[in-house]
């Protein structure tokens, strides 16, 4: 045998954070290293810049043609006029003849703009330093000779982290995604649930080979680097038993049965309207979770209240009379906002966050209230409150509600009170759930677990506490009883629910409507079909 | 030499933010004239083809922009600029 062919397949073990399979090249994002490209001359240095800089011009050029919508194509608009000021330019080239390397002296150039917009006043201004580091990076790699982070489909990408902002702008067909930090049940996986992309984390992405073809095995949480020729051939046959198995679940529409013929709704978490415009409503019994973070994320300004209204209305439109739950800003933890969310939180999951932020900026909340009250006359919809801890936060929310809808009604606008329900992920508002004036309670159970077990669910080594435990189960059960007997609704929305194993366990606690990511529809009811009543 | 001063009313919601800066540069640097802006009658002046000039003065929305032309466009310079503040950015678009 020679070389080649004894050369081995090697097996990479990372975590599940979106199931799923993939076979494609690897392409690795790197992080911009400052120093990466050697020192030639200071002729050739002062070209490396310039050409890095025209290069990028191009990029965003190209860029802006596709973005296609207003807010993008501002903030492209804004690092091409970057690009060609003089004023930035011209000291870098300074610096450039007086003996700096090209990397060297374009952050030097720039360094100092964005720490002066890190520390504006003005939260509009602040939110631009992110543009100029952006702006920064990208002309780094192409110093670094690396290609631009657009990637072409069917690969799989491999990189340390991702912004959401990048997994968005990324065409995933067929492709995949390893990264090293991030978890299950970070912002960058949810997106990846939902749009059916395979991705692991937890993997050394620095002893990954650029160009060697790999198989994505997302649902064992492995990746096999330049599989043989029977792996490849074992996995085509099982990507292909998946593809049909997925078309069988697509045909379970309609309701969802347990097998003594006990109904169970089962609902869709969604971000945006993006997701729903391939989707029948026939398919699902509602919206169980609208996450309202993606309509303020990646953007210039804060969305207008009529904005937002226009999108909560289309979203009940869609749903043509089932029900709709959006869940009001649920900033903070992972999911950061330039410009509201404070940068450098010291214990973000533990800080200022959902409510506690909404609370604090009453007039972000106010707008996004009064967009939801006007919704409200146009369909099914229902609110939740995130974060929830203490009674007294609900009170102020409803409180606040109410007030929003006689604003509007005073200005001749058409506005209506929806059920208010409360998020359960603290532990806190779960033990006492009785004190809490909510109309409804929907369990959040990713940070219900990780507050439960005190344990960071983006942190790969504990993993093991990050699992469901029978501290978690009771305290779902107990939520739900208290909801039973009060005549209220239950539901769970956490990555919990779209798992078909621990589907079973969730009816055992009472639990008869579930919020999953689309893309797990079809096995979660598959596994409701099969549930026989508690094991107990 | 053909020198002309104006000022105008910024009304723009959010001051000289990124889209009426890019919007402002791309202007200027349509004229010859080398052309300066202020937030007051005697400066300090800035580039007015520059947006990280532009944008560092961090002009609030009610600032009165005032600015300086120099050059033989000066005068034409000027008129468009002051109507693309006064028309609140909006370029037709």
């Amino acid at each position: 045998m020679d070389d080649r062919t004894h050369r081995a397949a090697h097996r990479i073990e990372g975590r599940s954070a979106a199931p799923g399979l993939a076979l494609g090249p690897l392409v690795r994002l790197s992080s911009v290293q400052h120093e990466v490209r050697q020192y030639r001359s200071a002729a050739e240095e002062h070209r490396a810049l310039v050409d890095a800089l025209a290069a990028s011009q191009e990029d965003l050029g190209a860029l802006s043609r596709q973005a296609g919508d207003d807010e993008a194509e501002a903030i492209l608009a804004f690092q091409m006029a970057l690009l060609e000021d003089d004023s930035l330019v011209a000291p870098a080239l300074a610096r450039i003849d007086a003996g700096d390397g090209a990397g060297q002296a374009w952050s030097a150039a720039i360094d100092p703009e964005i720490a002066s917009y890190d520390a504006a006043e003005d939260p509009y201004f602040r939110a631009r330093a992110s543009d100029l580091r952006d702006l920064r990076d990208r002309v780094l790699r192409h110093l670094a000779g690396e290609a631009d982070q657009t990637v072409p489909s069917g690969v799989i990408l491999a990189a340390d982290d991702m912004p959401p902002s990048t997994f968005l702008a990324t065409d995933w067909r067929d492709g995949g995604l390893v990264l090293r930090r991030g978890s299950p049940s970070s912002h960058v996986a949810i997106l990846a649930r939902s749009r059916g992309v395979p991705m692991i984390v937890g993997v050394d992405v620095d002893r990954l080979e650029q160009g060697i073809d790999a198989l994505l095995d997302a649902d064992a949480g492995l990746l096999i680097v330049d599989p043989d020729t029977n792996m490849r051939a074992g996995f085509s046959l099982r990507r292909a038993e998946q593809s049909k198995a997925r078309q069988a679940a697509a045909s379970f529409s309609g309701p969802a049965l347990t097998a003594t013929g006990e109904l169970v709704r089962v609902m869709i978490n969604v971000t945006g309207l993006a997701e729903l415009g391939v989707r029948d409503p026939a398919e699902v019994d509602g919206i169980g979770l609208m996450r309202t973070e993606f309509l303020f994320q990646a953007r210039e300004k804060l969305p207008t209240e009529e904005e937002q209204y226009r999108i909560y209305r289309r979203m009940l439109e869609w749903a043509a009379g089932k029900p709709v739950t959006i869940r009001t800003l649920d900033a903070g933890g992972d999911k950061p906002i330039a410009g509201l969310t404070q940068p450098g939180d010291m214990n973000p999951f533990l800080g200022v966050r959902g409510v506690r932020l909404s609370l604090r900026y009453p007039d972000v909340f106010r707008a996004q209230l009064r967009a939801l009250a006007r919704a409200a006359v146009a369909g099914n919809l229902k609110v939740m409150i995130p974060m929830i801890t203490v009674p007294e936060e609900l009170d102020r929310c409803r409180a606040l509600f109410e007030q929003a809808c006689d604003e509007l009604r005073r200005e001749g606008q058409k506005a209506q009170m929806p059920p208010l329900g409360m998020m359960v992920e603290v532990p806190a508002a779960a033990l006492t759930i009785e004190d809490f004036n909510a109309d409804f309670f929907s369990i959040g159970s990713n940070d219900l677990i990780q507050y439960v077990a005190a344990a960071s669910r983006d942190e790969p080594q504990l993993a093991d506490l990050s699992r469901p435990s029978r501290a978690v189960f009771n305290l779902i059960r107990h939520v739900v009883d208290h909801a039973n007997r009060s005549g209220r609704e239950a539901s769970l929305c956490g990555d919990l629910a779209g798992d078909p194993a621990q589907v079973a366990a969730l009816l055992d606690q009472g639990l008869r409507v579930l919020s999953v990511a689309p893309g797990a529809l079809g096995a979660v009811k598959a596994a409701i079909a099969n549930y026989a009543g508690s094991a107990a | 030499m053909n020198k002309h001063k104006a000022s105008v009313l910024m009304r723009h919601e959010v001051g000289l933010h990124a889209r009426p800066s890019v919007k402002l540069t791309k202007l200027a640097k349509a004229f010859e004239s080398r052309i300066d802006l202020g937030l007051s009658p005697d400066g300090p002046w800035v580039d007015a083809k520059s947006i990280v000039k532009v944008m560092a003065t961090r002009a609030p929305k009610d600032s009165t922009i005032y600015f300086r032309a120099e050059g033989a466009d000066a005068k034409a310079a000027l008129e468009a600029l002051v109507t693309l503040v006064d028309g609140d950015f909006q370029d037709g678009r």
